[in-house]
């Protein structure tokens, strides 16, 4: 699905002129990236991984497992790079040690089937990754391109070096089919595999069959066909994300689920947060007072700007404060503080006031809920801008990586950059990732971390009568100065987990590493087997608590605080952080913005993509527009064939939509659309 | 740049777009006209329908296609085998439902969607109803469809419990839903009936005839009642602002039904005239009544009060001259009103000139009916309810105007100062409602000085400085003498003002009438003062000419008297009077 540019040696692009180069994937690098090949500029996006969206990315259980692998073994080596410098010239030399990701940590708890063999147990992730060395087909490797973990094997095959251990559609089929052989189904189409998905979760929602054992097993075979995220966040869906990909038509390549019910954590259980109108009025925890104390002070936090009598004698109190003068009943000022604000107690009035505003602004535009979620993860998200990107003639390499920048001694600006191959590009402007910044262009380090756990659970923390719930869960600190812990809890028809399981993401600013951080929510709200692999016994069926039958512990490095002042790097050269903490991305897209007005000034930043019928081909070989590609493959008119596929893609989305399948009904488009009017008189 | 993207230049678009409309306006125009031709040469063939859907599916507003449509089909239905039949109207359904996707508030879709529905043979009614709920899941306020859905659900018979519970879903997801809260109303008591016993305390005291089965079918067993009043609640204090709950509250708290009734019958010797009241307005024509004078029928001419109503509580007639004129005589009356099978009865004794029978309004709580009294601790707990929301919401006119009803249904005279407060409120948190509020405070006040005046056994009614806007109940007033409106807001002695037949003296000063239209033919009235009012032409004062006995009349400060010949143009006109006031 993705442009293959990684068959391209970078010969091919090596006498481009003023092409702008990205280093990494993140979302922030992808929507720059897509906005600046939108208007015309020359895009070429690198990474050294083997996937999409750096560490925004979403893998299928597999490929996380090999991403676990990689992050456990030691980082690439910081070889000595024979610069080709010239003279005038000086090298600046990039980082090439990914130090961003630390503290992985698995637990396996889920059992295995009894006719498995053990040693595939025993170290667990590594025999997961012995897969089958795909046949040189092309066509088959080609249909493989739709998960982003299997681009990587096109990739081994070119060019053979460690990943190619690393790399496979499925280690699950493989222990099954002992003999090597593919299955069939590992290279279903896209098309089959959707008609698969949607057909899935119908029979598991109509009859609540006895629950089966989840066998770790299972999982890794079931693996393929859900997307784990290696960030947890959620849309506002009145956020710089959502409003970025209306404006710029990327929603057509996403699909959306509605965030079903906000929950908390309070007095040792989890309770459902009544946030909308229709949530107040259905609510049975409330009393009909405090149903009439919450809505009149959320309706004064909607517009709270307009009555400033109301808060002005705050404005140096702490929110908190503020609500305790706002005679709310304790459960009343927990939602808020915790569940709506999401603000710890001690912010100032005017920031909780204005955070409560920002939820309640976002609800009752797609749904019950202020946030949606992309079907198969947020990873989808960066991918998606890569994509229009490419659309726009950008060029992409994984598995490449800039080694070093040239500098210009007598301007100080980056005048080209030489990639991993020791190859020279020249570039006018170089979009880099912080992590890919060395000490010595470092003014100050901040050390900020986050903590993560992906936990896969067996049941709805809290269950309804609906299996598909998709929850935002806020667990205030469980002890006195223990964070405050974000979870999200996603269901199998959000594509991130098999049917009969649920994913658990949390997320916290790190104190320690993200298992001191988080083991003690997880505790708490989980039922961990006593020891790996052990069955869950009859008996603890009955309880409430999900048990854990998979876990991952990581730390994210979190640089989103980091200054532009704080790098010592030539002007045309700029960073972008990687995910922050926050639970929305408007993090990331502002800086996009920011970034793409410093690179283009009199540019519209992501004008609407035009619709595929209104692009006229140019040509259908490539054009001899620059002298680089009159030796150009003429199998690479890759953006003409990416718009084709999109194209279709679209028609694809519409023929759903006209044949009324209920699974399809139930995302989310998201376009321009009002909130239906709450009332009208 | 290889395959480089070019997009087309909005020109270029337009261009495209204006072709691909011509294209098809002709393509359309040229399918009409086919049509049109088949339907007059009565062709009703499959071309025919292939035609009409194609044209429907673009524009499915066209009622004429729709009729065609189904010339056509009705006559296929008679060439064709039920198979064929069922699997023919099937696509006809689904074509109908392509044609809902594009437009689904399109009158003739889904009109024509329920006659197939009732033509299917073998009808697929889960089907339907689950179409019904796709589109009400999208708009819950397609009344097209919420007409369709009443429609499959009568002929599909859905449980009534079940249609209890997909208003429930509907009111959970929104609440903001008259449809659902009035849907809810009807299947109510359906599936709760209130129970025979205990009768209401309202009727209790009644000792005439019982009431009709069919006045409680619409009240809900007070179990279900109990129920819904928490529903209603946890509405309106999640949204006070939201009328839909309001009003369906008010239709929880119950409107009594008055029994239909005689509720007084007067009789006077010198006009030998007998004035009638009843419950309700009547249609003097034609609702069968019937004098009965010392057990003979009498031949009389029944008219309402005043001749611009066709239908009055209070109805007249004339005696024959000299039946009941000697005053040594008794006569016994009955006026029988046959349409309701009720009758009262009437003696007129010896030495009396004028007699009559009533029940009283305190007998009948006639002005508690505004809500139906269910039981006093029922009402005194949701009355506690609305006053913990006005506590939080001080403003909020739903709970006022609520406040002010259960008052009333409760203790109507014990509440009067805080009802009044309340109206004060509510006139300056609504006022463009001001006037609304105006008038429902006037009747609530005249409603007020009735009950006192039937406590007072009294005849003369007074009800000065009170900001009245407007006269109501006065059908009530038909026996008093002495009536004192001055000093409010008055702007008309309103038709119904005729209805006072015992009305000797009118005091109506500091108002600002301008209209006496309702001091007509009052065959006792003997003193009008109108003292600093607005009646400026002498054509206002036309009706009095109608009053035989007037011979006091005040007008001082009224436009009027500043006219030129004023007093003998009045001389002229009102010659009865004796002793005028300019």
């Amino acid at each position: 699905m993705y442009p293959k540019q990684i068959a391209t040696s970078l010969d091919n692009v090596i006498t481009i002129r003023n092409v702008n180069i990205f280093l990494k994937l993140g979302l922030s690098e992808s929507v720059i990236a897509a906005a600046c090949s939108r208007v015309g500029q020359r895009v070429l996006h690198v990474d050294r991984r083997s996937y999409y969206a750096g560490n925004w990315a979403s893998f299928t259980f597999n490929g996380l497992l090999s991403w676990i692998e990689e992050y456990k073994q030691a980082g690439p080596s910081d070889e000595a790079a024979q610069e080709k410098v010239e003279e005038g010239e000086e090298a600046l030399a990039l980082s090439s040690l990914d130090t961003s990701i630390t503290n992985v940590e698995v637990f396996c708890y889920a059992s295995e089937e009894p006719e498995e063999v053990e040693e595939g147990v025993k170290d667990g992730a590594a025999a997961a990754w012995s897969v089958p060395q795909t046949p040189d087909s092309e066509g088959e490797v080609e249909r493989c391109l739709l998960e982003s973990s299997s681009v990587e094997e096109e990739e081994a095959v070119l060019a053979g070096d460690e990943v190619a251990q690393a790399s496979g559609p499925d280690a699950g089929a493989e222990e099954t089919q002992p003999e090597g052989e593919v299955p069939p189904q590992a290279y279903e189409t896209q098309g089959e595999w959707q008609d698969e998905q949607q057909a899935s979760p119908s029979p598991a929602e109509s009859q609540p069959e006895p629950k089966k054992q989840i066998t770790y097993t299972k999982i890794v075979k079931e693996g393929r066909r859900f997307n784990i995220d290696l960030v947890s966040k959620l849309m506002y869906s009145r956020g710089s994300l959502v409003d970025l990909l209306i404006k710029s038509n990327v929603s057509r390549y996403a699909e959306f689920k509605n965030v079903t019910r906000i929950l908390t954590y309070r007095n040792g259980k989890v309770e459902q947060v009544p946030c909308s109108r229709a949530d107040v009025f259905g609510s049975k925890q409330l009393t009909v007072v405090e149903k009439r104390m919450l809505m009149k002070f959320l309706t004064f936090c909607l517009d709270f700007e307009q009555h400033p009598e109301e808060y002005q004698d705050f404005s140096v109190h702490s929110f908190w404060d503020f609500l305790l003068t706002k005679k709310l009943t304790e459960n009343l000022r927990h939602f808020i503080l915790h569940s709506i604000a999401m603000v710890t107690p001690d912010v100032c009035t005017v920031e909780g006031l204005r955070a409560t505003q920002h939820f309640l602004r976002c609800l009752g535009r797609y749904g019950n809920t202020p946030f949606l979620f992309p079907l198969y993860g947020l990873g989808e998200i960066p991918q998606c801008f890569c994509r229009m990107c490419a659309v726009f003639g950008g060029i992409y390499c994984l598995r490449q990586s800039v080694r070093c920048l040239v500098l210009d001694k007598e301007s100080g600006k980056c005048k080209a950059v030489i990639d991993s191959n020791g190859q020279r590009i020249s570039c006018s402007h170089f979009v880099v990732e912080d992590g890919y910044i060395g000490l010595d262009q470092r003014k100050n380090v901040d050390s900020r971390q986050i903590s993560r756990a992906v936990l896969i659970t067996d049941r709805s923390i809290l269950p309804s009568d609906s299996e598909q719930q998709i929850s935002l869960v806020t667990v205030p600190p469980v002890e006195p100065g223990s964070p405050v812990v974000r979870m999200v809890e996603l269901c199998s028809s959000t594509m991130t987990c098999m049917p009969g399981t649920y994913l658990v993401h949390l997320t916290c600013s790190s104190s320690g590493s993200a298992r001191e951080d988080l083991a003690p929510v997880v505790s708490r709200l989980f039922c961990i087997p006593v020891s790996p692999g052990e069955e869950s016994k009859e008996g603890e069926e009955g309880s409430e608590v999900p048990s854990v039958l998979w876990a991952l512990y990581f730390n994210m490095r979190d640089t989103s605080a980091v200054d532009r002042s704080s790098y010592d790097l030539p002007s045309n050269v700029h960073v972008c952080t990687s995910p922050d903490a926050a639970l929305g991305s408007d993090h990331a897209i502002k800086l996009a913005e920011a970034v793409f007005r410093q690179l283009l000034p009199e540019e519209e930043f992501c004008p609407p993509a035009p619709n595929p019928e209104d692009i006229i081909y140019d040509g259908e070989g490539p054009q001899g527009e620059g002298p680089g590609f009159e030796e150009a493959d003429p199998a690479e008119a890759l953006p003409s064939q990416g718009e084709v596929e999109s194209a279709e893609r679209q028609e694809e989305a519409e023929d759903a939509g006209e044949t009324g399948d209920v699974a399809k009904q139930e995302t989310v488009a998201v376009a321009e659309n009002e909130p239906r009017p709450a009332s009208e008189e | 740049m290889h395959g480089r993207v070019k997009l087309k230049s909005t020109a270029q678009q337009e261009e495209e777009k204006r072709k691909e409309r011509e294209k098809k306006l002709k393509i359309y125009v040229t399918a009409r006209d086919a049509v049109f031709a088949k339907r007059k040469n009565g062709m009703l063939d499959d071309e025919a329908l292939l035609l009409t859907q194609q044209l429907l599916s673009s524009n499915p507003d066209v009622a004429t296609l729709w009729n065609y449509r189904r010339e056509i089909l009705l006559h296929l239905e008679t060439i064709r085998e039920e198979v064929d039949v069922q699997k023919m109207y099937e696509d006809e359904l689904s074509f109908l439902e392509s044609c809902l996707k594009v437009n689904p508030k399109s009158y003739g879709s889904w009109h024509h969607r329920g006659w197939v529905s009732a033509r299917l043979p073998r009808p697929d009614w889960t089907r339907e109803l689950g179409l019904c709920d796709r589109c009400l899941s999208l708009d819950d306020r397609n009344f097209h469809c919420w007409d369709y859905r009443r429609m499959v659900v009568k002929m599909s018979g859905v449980p009534v419990d079940q249609e209890l519970q997909f208003t429930d879903r509907l009111i959970g997801s929104n609440f903001s839903n008259y449809s659902s809260w009035h849907y809810r109303s009807t299947l109510l008591p359906l599936l709760h009936p209130e129970s025979p016993e205990p009768p209401s305390p309202c009727h209790q005291t009644h000792h005439s005839p019982p009431t009709s089965p069919q006045s409680h079918s619409h009240r809900v067993c007070e179990e279900q009642l109990l129920k819904e009043y928490e529903l209603v609640q946890n509405a309106f204090f999640t949204d006070p602002n939201d009328q839909s709950a309001w009003f369906y509250y008010r239709w929880l708290l119950g409107r009594a039904e008055r029994e239909e009734m005689i509720s007084c019958v007067f009789v006077s010797r010198e006009e030998e005239r007998v004035a009638v009241a009843f419950s309700r307005p009547v249609n003097v024509s034609s609702s069968g009544l019937m004098l009965v004078l010392d057990g003979q029928p009498q031949r009389v001419e029944w008219r309402s009060v005043h001749p611009s109503f066709k239908h009055s509580p209070v109805c007249i007639c004339e005696l024959p001259p000299g039946t009941i004129s000697d005053i040594t005589n008794e006569h016994n009356l009955t006026v029988h009103w046959t349409e309701k099978h009720t009758h009262r009865d009437c003696a007129l004794y010896t030495g009396r000139s004028v007699s009559w029978c009533r029940d009283s309004a305190t007998d009948q709580e006639l002005f508690r009916s505004e809500l139906s009294v269910e039981k006093t601790s029922v009402l005194q707990s949701e009355l506690q309810s609305c006053n913990q929301l006005l506590e939080l919401e001080p403003q909020n006119k739903w709970c006022l105007l609520t406040i002010i009803l259960l008052m009333r249904a409760l203790d109507p005279l014990g509440y009067e100062r805080e009802t009044l407060s309340h109206f004060q409120t509510l006139k300056e948190v609504d006022p463009m409602r001001g006037a609304y509020y105006g008038d429902l405070c006037s009747k609530f006040m005249i409603e007020n000085t009735i009950l006192k005046m039937e406590y007072a056994e009294v005849r003369v009614f007074s009800l000065s400085d009170k900001n009245l806007t407007t006269l109501c109940h006065l059908d009530q007033l038909l026996l008093v003498t002495h009536i004192n409106l001055s000093s409010n807001q008055l702007l008309r002695l309103p038709p119904q003002f005729a209805m006072l037949q015992c009305l000797e003296v009118l005091e109506a000063d500091n108002n600002a009438i301008e209209n006496l239209e309702g001091l007509y033919h009052l065959p006792k009235l003997e003193d009008v003062s109108l003292k600093n009012n607005k009646l400026s032409r002498l054509s206002d004062l036309q009706p009095l000419a109608s009053c035989p006995k007037l011979t006091r009349l005040d007008l001082r400060r009224n436009p009027v008297t500043q006219l030129v010949n004023i007093e003998s143009e009045l001389a002229e006109l009102l010659p009865s009077v004796t002793d005028l006031l300019l």
